[in-house]
């Protein structure tokens, strides 16, 4: 059980870093699809929370959410804004992946430090959530497209998911499923203005953002 | 002791191009053909070494020397690899230093003759060489580090017995990392598929082969043979690292070594007929995942 929980935290962690170093679109909103259903899985491995119906209508909800719902949307949005495959970050391959390694060594370094009030049923635990929370943020501070940028915040979203899911037995089960769908309306919305961006400026650079138009 | 470590540096040194000569095998088979023996690269060796060397004027004794220079620091590191479950030939502290740097040694001398030939394309070849190396020794340092961190010794020998003193971490992901990461950098330093085409003709794409094109006769069946070598012990480091991370009884050992070894030439011939070759640029962008993989075993494990 302990070694199937590490393969799942590791396998959202190395998600997580390939969605920070990849340029490509279509396989990013893949992997994060993928991430989501790793991430389903988490509730169902934790020794805590294993026969619980909470743990089930969570894993069921955040499955269809993550790993169907947002996906979906994403690529539609993707499509809709013709974007093709040019890399769009501020920084090389080779330097994001480094930040990237740095963020993780940062984030292992920081959760020994951490005081938690529940025992985590994996090493692993926190320091993965943490170093997924803070590769979303690099995302979206190295990425120039919106649309990457979003892909960044749901990794962010997914890695405060999981560092919720640690206190899962303490977390009211209606504030889960609020966030849930908070995201699912903000990737709706993000749809809609990734559009009314593309109309207004032809690109969907952030750039342009900050240009004055009378 | 030291005669059944003595007798795995001989047969290693027998067996070595059995691999090779595997891998073509493999090749053969996916693309239909029949192939050549596996016992083909001894029929070269031997032709090879029966054949007389030729030298080009403007080459200085360097080139002569090289290929002998890189195949002993080949053999020395094999006497630095303990036997699966009996102990190496010689072993002192902090040997994995050596053992590393032996295989840069041997880069070094045929980088040396390559540019001492004067020739354009050995040193474009000598070029892409050292800087993919630059790549692959950083993995195979993390993943040294790795080992010895986690079980706290500095000597290839008691690395690879460690699971005797009960350290196992064959339960942990880390280890799937670190062999991963071992397995690119293992490419990379053979000179195989995603990295370098061992068979390709076109000097403008070759790597290490471009770069003993001006060898012949001996040289170039030191040279040959150095290559079945050193992947002979690359796989067998990757075999080490499988058999110490789980308990199993001493005589097995040697069997899971040969069961490896034959593992990881198969892969390699099959990533060879699956896989095209990386683009120059994409390579240091593979290699660089390779080394997160291996820099986050470290930080797991350690």
């Amino acid at each position: 059980m302990q070694t199937l929980i590490d393969i799942v935290l590791l396998l959202v962690l190395l998600s997580d870093l390939y969605l920070l170093s990849s340029s490509r679109l279509g396989a990013s909103i893949k992997v994060l699809a993928f991430q989501g259903v790793m991430l389903s899985l988490l509730p169902f491995l934790s020794t805590d929370m294993v026969r619980s119906p909470h743990a089930f209508v969570i894993a069921i909800s955040s499955c269809a959410i993550k790993a169907i719902l947002i996906p979906r949307l994403l690529s539609r949005a993707a499509r809709e804004v013709h974007i093709g495959l040019e890399i769009d970050s501020y920084i090389p391959y080779g330097a994001s992946l480094l930040a990237g390694m740095g963020v993780v060594l940062l984030s292992f370094w920081v959760a020994r430090k951490f005081q938690l009030p529940v025992t985590v049923s994996s090493r692993l635990w926190i320091p993965v959530s943490l170093a997924a929370v803070m590769i979303g943020l690099l995302m979206l501070i190295i990425r120039k497209k919106a649309i990457s940028q979003v892909i960044g915040y749901l990794a962010m979203e997914n890695g405060i998911y999981v560092l919720g899911l640690s206190l899962a037995a303490q977390m009211p089960f209606l504030v889960e499923l609020g966030v849930l769908l908070d995201i699912f309306a903000g990737v709706f919305i993000m749809g809609i203005i990734l559009n009314h961006i593309k109309y207004y400026f032809d690109d969907l650079d952030v750039e342009n953002l900050t240009v004055l138009k009378d | 002791m030291k005669l059944s470590a003595l007798l795995f540096v001989i047969v290693s040194l027998l067996a070595a191009p059995l691999l090779s000569g595997w891998i073509v095998r493999v090749k053969a088979l996916f693309a239909g053909r029949k192939g050549s023996p596996v016992l083909q690269p001894y029929h070269d060796l031997f032709r090879l070494l029966r054949k007389g060397a030729v030298y080009s004027k403007s080459t200085s004794p360097l080139f002569y020397i090289a290929p002998m220079v890189t195949l002993s620091a080949l053999i020395a590191a094999l006497c630095l690899l303990p036997l699966p479950g009996f102990g190496a030939l010689l072993s002192f502290q902090a040997d994995l230093i050596l053992f590393a740097y032996l295989f840069a040694l041997g880069r070094f001398f045929t980088i040396l003759a390559a540019l001492d030939t004067g020739s354009a394309f050995e040193g474009m070849g000598a070029s892409r060489e050292a800087f993919f190396s630059v790549f692959a020794e950083l993995i195979f340092f993390l993943s040294l580090a790795t080992l010895a961190r986690f079980t706290n010794s500095l000597s290839l020998s008691s690395i690879f017995e460690s699971h005797a003193a009960g350290v196992n971490y064959a339960d942990s992901p880390a280890l799937a990392l670190l062999l991963v990461s071992l397995f690119a950098a293992l490419l990379t330093e053979n000179c195989r598929i995603p990295v370098d085409d061992p068979t390709t003709h076109l000097e403008l794409t070759m790597i290490h082969e471009v770069m003993v094109l001006d060898h012949s006769g001996p040289d170039l069946a030191y040279i040959l043979y150095g290559a079945a070598l050193k992947l002979w012990i690359w796989s067998m480091f990757i075999a080490l690292v499988i058999i110490s991370s789980f308990p199993s009884p001493r005589w097995l050992q040697p069997v899971i070594a040969v069961a490896v070894l034959f593992l990881i030439a198969t892969a390699v011939g099959v990533l060879e007929s699956t896989l095209a070759r990386l683009r120059l640029t994409a390579v240091p962008r593979m290699l660089m995942a390779a080394g997160a993989l291996g820099l986050l075993s470290y930080i797991i494990l350690g």
